[in-house]
């Protein structure tokens, strides 16, 4: 089945994709360097690569100056939030879809897919007033009931693909033993789904940490996201290479990580399970 | 197996979820629509409270004969249609590459994923200023060392430089599912034609690119989708100057910046309506593989 491969070709194909994903990667590394530098050293010519004194200096600033860990803590409520709250309500939904299906099941998916293809621009005036008339502006509250509802068609989608893999003839064969409706669901299917419902969690928190649309637009003070917090660096104010770097690294470190164990849902979550 | 009264369980356990798609699909939508159709200065003085001028289609007559309308439809196009053509391009091309056998698989497919995850403005400012900076950037030293004069990308080529940040976002997305896609092509296949003398480029047209065209179909639905909502990427680079303002941002600054409500919901449901189109191609794609 697998071809011989001559080590020469195995030795240049790893060449160029070492190559490439260095170059792709760079900005990242860059960053994640120049947060380590001095101001100065950060807009050094030539650029410094690993000659100079690292520093943990910048990330005190941050901290200090902008208070870093309530915007964290921020994102954190609401990624989380918003995550948890559309898992309860998509959790039924995607169960009774899956195991019960009706002729109005494919409809009803591709119409809660269909949701999420509204332009958030066309919407932005209304949901901006609703949320004056809430009280909701500037909230977290706010912003988890809407990041729900955004990525809500996309956890119903990842957790009917995931429940529909479940065989139904395990529910049958626990029937036979005698199970009962709390005990096939407490006992049989629940660990059978969880593999899925964690994939699922970890793709919503990641998307639902970097959007920037209603984060941007629905918060001021309070509330901000680590989102905003980036934002507000757009105006540069003297040397600030190495803070802005500091505050970038801390913004995407807990999601890169999160997101390198999460690649390969991330194919299914963002296709709709149509290529797997 | 199912029973009546499963059915009646399993309507009760889908309510929630789409009693509230349906409430924020459609009141959100009800309000741009009536707003659409309305004059709506909250800056002068118009209000909801006194009720609000019916003046029908003005509107969007207005919005569309607007000067800045048409070019921002081209920029809409040249910033999606751009990075489409760069991310499934060398989309394909990488994929290709990393579905051979080297060492250092998973580390790699790692570094290449990696841009995904950023968030849009770190990753629009960390290229404005630590890549593209005219002075400073990383750019602007390579181009030195070459002895090129630097490039100030963002004022200079604008659309470019958010073209090439957007790509660099969504190139490693094209990259992964195509890269799946690839590793279910049957081998067999490619050894045959390899054998019977098929030379590379024949091998890809004939096989490899057929085999990934459903792919490719998705990956152009689903990116043109998120790419005709752009905003950060454009509200912390230029925030819509030079000539980058596409129809999402042009919405954005009739609603926010001039306030004029009626205008920009007006424009809000030709947004609506030209992402509409794009999904209905995209839902037919979904849903006939559900019937698999």
């Amino acid at each position: 089945m697998a071809r011989a491969i001559s080590p020469r070709r195995k030795l240049i194909t790893t060449a160029a994709a070492w190559t490439i994903a260095l170059i792709i990667f760079f900005p990242i590394f860059w960053t994640i360097l120049t947060s380590f530098k001095t101001e100065a050293q950060a807009i050094n010519d030539p650029p410094l690569f690993f000659n100079f004194d690292w520093t943990l200096e910048n990330y005190s600033v941050v901290q200090e100056r902008s208070d870093y860990m309530r915007f964290l803590w921020n994102s954190v409520i609401i990624a989380g939030g918003s995550t948890l709250l559309g898992i309860l309500i998509a959790v039924p939904a995607a169960w009774s879809m899956a195991f019960v299906p009706s002729r109005r099941t494919k409809d009803i998916l591709l119409w809660m897919l269909s949701t999420k293809m509204l332009p958030a621009v066309g919407v932005l005036y209304p949901i901006s007033l609703l949320f004056v008339e809430f009280n909701l502006l500037d909230t977290r509250i706010g912003l988890v009931v809407v990041l729900m509802l955004i990525n809500l068609p996309i956890i119903v989608w990842m957790l009917y693909t995931y429940f529909r893999e479940i065989p139904g003839e395990i529910l049958e064969a626990a029937r036979m033993d005698g199970a009962t409706l709390k005990e096939e669901i407490l006992y049989v299917l629940t660990p059978m789904a969880i593999p899925g419902i964690a994939s699922t969690v970890l793709l919503n928190f990641i998307l639902a940490w970097n959007e920037a649309f209603w984060t941007l637009n629905l918060t001021a003070a309070n509330a901000a996201p680590l989102t905003a917090f980036i934002a507000s660096y757009s105006s540069p104010e003297g040397l600030f290479f190495a803070k802005l770097s500091a505050a970038s690294t801390m913004a995407i470190a807990p999601i890169l990580i999160l997101g390198w164990f999460s690649q390969k849902q991330l194919v299914r979550g963002l296709t709709f399970g149509a290529v797997k | 197996m199912a029973t009546k009264a499963s059915r009646s369980a399993a309507r009760i356990m889908m309510a929630p979820a789409v009693v509230l798609l349906l409430g924020w699909m459609l009141v959100p939508l009800i309000m741009t629509l009536y707003f659409s159709f309305k004059r709506y200065l909250p800056l002068r003085g118009d209000s909801l409270d006194r009720g609000l001028d019916w003046v029908g289609f003005d509107n969007y007559v207005r919005f569309i004969s607007s000067s800045s309308f048409w070019p921002s439809v081209q920029t809409t196009l040249v910033m999606v249609g751009g990075v489409l053509i760069i991310t499934v391009v060398l989309g394909i091309l990488l994929a290709m590459l990393l579905d051979q056998p080297f060492f250092g698989q998973g580390v790699v497919r790692i570094l290449v994923i990696a841009p995904f995850f950023v968030m849009p403005t770190v990753s629009a400012l960390v290229w404005k200023n630590m890549m593209m900076d005219p002075v400073n950037g990383v750019l602007s030293h390579l181009w030195r060392f070459f002895g090129a004069e630097p490039v100030s990308w963002l004022s200079d080529v604008p659309l470019g430089s958010i073209v090439l940040i957007v790509s660099w976002q969504w190139l490693p997305f094209a990259t992964l599912i195509l890269l799946t896609a690839i590793q279910s092509l049957d081998s067999e296949q490619l050894e045959a034609a390899e054998m019977d003398g098929a030379p590379p480029l024949r091998r890809f047209w004939h096989i490899v690119l057929p085999h990934l065209s459903r792919a490719i179909t998705i990956v152009i639905l689903i990116q043109t989708i998120f790419l005709l909502s752009i905003f950060a990427e454009i509200f912390v680079t230029t925030g819509g100057a030079f000539g980058t303002r596409t129809l999402t941002y042009l919405i954005f600054q009739r609603v926010i910046d001039s306030q004029n409500i009626g205008l920009g919901s007006a424009g809000g449901v030709y947004a609506i309506i030209l992402a509409n189109i794009v999904a209905i191609f995209l839902m037919r794609i979904v849903g006939k593989n559900l019937d698999k």
